[in-house]
């Protein structure tokens, strides 16, 4: 298994009754209540806990892409990968945003991405996203076209990264003559991995695991009966294509929280994990799902399965039952793990360790605790087994 | 990245954007307790068929009903489909045309459907193809922009243009709601000044279809206008060369696109003649039936050649 850390940089000050005011802690809800002197204790505090990752021994390090909200301040996900490109000397950097549906110009991106991974010689990890709903309304993008856009963006950044240049790109939104990327990327066989983080949706998954690009594929913060569902459900198609999808082509993004014992980490994250899911995901509905962000299929799909669904409050044992919070003592986080693992056949674990407002003292006990106590032993484990099963 | 519960927007399960227009009477002439009634007894209404045509690759679904000139109505966000009561009163007078625009309901959505411009190309071509001749064109919301593209497409074949509460053109400062990011209630509320009638709508059902035909529906509201929002910066550049007499009908109290851009249709349109139905929101085919009707019969047999 490999081990990511990411962060969302989460406006931890926000004044909590806020997003009951607004209905919402994106979008709509006042900057005004953002205070750019606690902002900057913030972000330095934040990057001081992805650093920490390095010579704590993970293989990698993520950072995200949201707009306008106070769920996560990192709108410019590259301006992170920068900073932390030249602080940190052996972790992946996986930039899990860019939202290429929003871009006016995704040669930005293929740009941006052969800097980071020029720089860190290797080290990037390419994701490319369509954002959620609410961005389509801070970025006035037409989500009817984000599908489209998407696929084409990306065809036109492999382009760049993979064709002799100048070459041309004819499309349909996007159309370049000289296409002539300078950088090239520093993986140029054939380029930089591609992430694929999704909620979910039949389109990604055949779009992801096409023999063309056989993309890791990234389930983040699901219930657990999503994640075997999907994850399932690539390595299905990858066989309908004809290949056998591995570890490697899957990843789960999850928030985790350990600490001495079970109960201790009950009771140190319990607030916190729920004003995560009470109120930095506070939107309405209709901003997480504006018409045509889903196919019309998955959203005809979505509305059959509604008498299925629960919108019950999430409170820490709800999101616990469900498998969208790992909560406990080393072991307990380490059994869980590897009984998912086993059963579901993820590769990568991307590891939310810090969230919504959980204080630095307790975020960096749990970083700590994580890796020595969670990692390290599994990974002394998976290669006992490796060396039993080499002799 | 995140995920969030699958759950969709309310806006999409609102019985707001379908069935309001199943129902066109004036609520004052139309107990609650009627509206079964006039959901199910189409007896009473004037004889109306539904059939599909196929017009530039496109096969669209038709209501068309009476007898006398053309009327083409062009429906708005919210759909059409349906042989509506204040069409009944239309069709004493004229042959009502009312197809579901290409994207919308029960038609197909085609390769070529990018823009409103697109829809004027196509009504242009719609018109042709039916032979339609001295057309009475209506257009409300939605309908309306796409009733002014199509005018400036083909000026021969239409003897007047009535638009009502019509999307297309922008005022700054003065912006049109963001009717995506409005929940179903306050949604279904918005479009009426008369709360009684949002009340009954909110009360209804919706069968799955109607649901399925609501979310494909939002989603061509959203391709032809979500950026610029329910505008088209061309459209204002152009307008001016519409040839047909015109009317600007609007609601007093319309939420969604205000009263003051009937003055604007007004100062665009050479010639345009404004009515303003006081005590009413975005419908008023909804909320002032009779008004809506006189209206426009009045209108275009005064332009009569």
């Amino acid at each position: 298994m490999k081990f990511f850390f990411i962060h969302l940089m989460p406006y931890a000050d926000l004044d909590l009754d806020a997003p009951d005011k607004y209905n919402s802690s994106w979008v709509t809800l006042p900057n005004t209540y953002y205070d750019p002197k606690k902002g900057h204790a913030l972000y330095n505090r934040y990057l001081d806990e992805l650093e920490m990752a390095d010579p704590l021994g993970f293989d990698g390090i993520c950072v995200n892409e949201h707009h306008s909200n106070a769920y996560g301040l990192m709108p410019q996900p590259g301006v992170f990968a920068g900073m932390l490109a030249r602080r940190t000397k052996n972790v992946k950097i996986a930039v899990l945003g860019r939202a290429l549906p929003l871009l006016n110009n995704p040669i930005t991106v293929a740009e941006e991405y052969a800097i980071l991974d020029n720089v860190t010689g290797g080290r990037l990890i390419a994701g490319f996203v369509r954002g959620i709903g609410a961005e389509y309304y801070s970025w006035n993008s037409n989500p009817a076209l984000s599908h489209d856009k998407f696929h084409e963006a990306h065809d036109l950044i492999v382009q760049a990264w993979t064709q002799p240049g100048p070459s041309t790109f004819e499309g349909k939104y996007y159309n370049f003559d000289y296409v002539n990327l300078w950088p090239r990327p520093y993986q140029d066989n054939p380029h930089p991995p591609i992430w694929i983080p999704s909620q979910g949706s039949t389109e990604t998954i055949e779009w992801a695991s096409h023999p063309s690009r056989r993309y890791t594929y990234l389930q983040t913060f699901s219930p657990l009966a999503a994640l075997k569902k999907y994850m399932k459900q690539y390595k299905d198609t990858a066989a309908d294509y004809g290949w056998e999808a591995g570890p490697e082509n899957l990843g789960w993004a999850t928030p985790i929280y350990v600490a001495e014992t079970d109960e201790i980490a009950y009771r140190e994250a319990k607030p916190h994990i729920e004003n995560f899911y009470q109120k930095f995901l506070r939107m309405p509905l209709e901003m997480l799902l504006p018409p045509g962000y889903l196919s019309l299929k998955s959203m005809q799909g979505v509305m059959a399965a509604k008498a299925q669904m629960t919108g019950g409050a999430k409170d820490i044992d709800a999101v616990m039952e469900a498998g969208m919070f790992l909560c406990g003592s080393p072991k307990t986080v380490r059994d869980k793990l590897k009984h998912f693992q086993k059963e579901i056949g993820f590769g990568t674990v991307i590891s939310m360790l810090q969230f919504a407002t959980l204080p630095a003292d307790l975020t960096k006990k749990n970083i700590e605790l994580y890796a020595r106590e969670v990692i390290a032993p599994l990974r002394a484990e998976e290669a006992a087994t490796l060396g039993v099963a080499a002799e | 990245m995140l995920s969030t519960p699958q759950t969709p927007p309310s806006f999409w399960f609102a019985p707001s954007l379908w069935p309001v227009t199943l129902w066109g009477q004036n609520p004052a002439e139309t107990p609650a307790n009627d509206l079964a009634m006039i959901w199910e007894d189409e007896s009473r209404m004037a004889e109306s068929r539904t059939y599909f045509e196929t017009v530039e690759g496109a096969q669209v679904n038709i209501v068309r009903g009476g007898a006398g000139a053309p009327l083409l109505f062009l429906h708005g966000a919210n759909g059409g489909g349906r042989w509506l009561p204040f069409m009944d009163k239309l069709a004493e007078k004229f042959d009502v045309i009312a197809p579901e625009h290409p994207g919308f309901g029960r038609s197909d959505t085609p390769e070529w459907l990018d823009a409103v411009k697109d829809l004027g190309h196509f009504y242009a071509a719609f018109m042709e193809k039916l032979g339609l001749r001295d057309v009475t064109l209506v257009g409300t919301s939605l309908g309306g922009w796409i009733a002014a593209e199509t005018a400036l497409r083909d000026p021969a074949r239409i003897r007047s243009l009535t638009l009502v509460a019509a999307a297309g053109l922008r005022i700054k400062g003065t912006p049109k709601a963001n009717i995506f990011l409005w929940p179903a209630e306050e949604l279904t509320r918005n479009l009426f000044h008369d709360q009684s009638i949002a009340e009954r709508i909110l009360g209804m059902e919706q069968s799955v279809e109607e649901r399925n035909i609501g979310l494909k529906n939002a989603l061509a509201t959203a391709k032809l206008g979500w950026s610029p929002r329910l505008y088209d910066p061309d459209l204002e550049k152009w307008i001016h060369r519409i040839k047909a007499p015109t009317q600007i009908l609007w609601g007093r109290q319309d939420k969604i696109i205000p009263v003051d851009y009937a003055d604007h249709f007004a100062q665009m349109i050479p010639g345009a003649k404004v009515r303003v139905f006081e005590e009413c929101g975005h419908l008023p085919h909804v909320e002032k039936t009779n008004d809506y009707v006189s209206e426009i019969i009045s209108f275009s047999e005064g332009v009569r050649p």
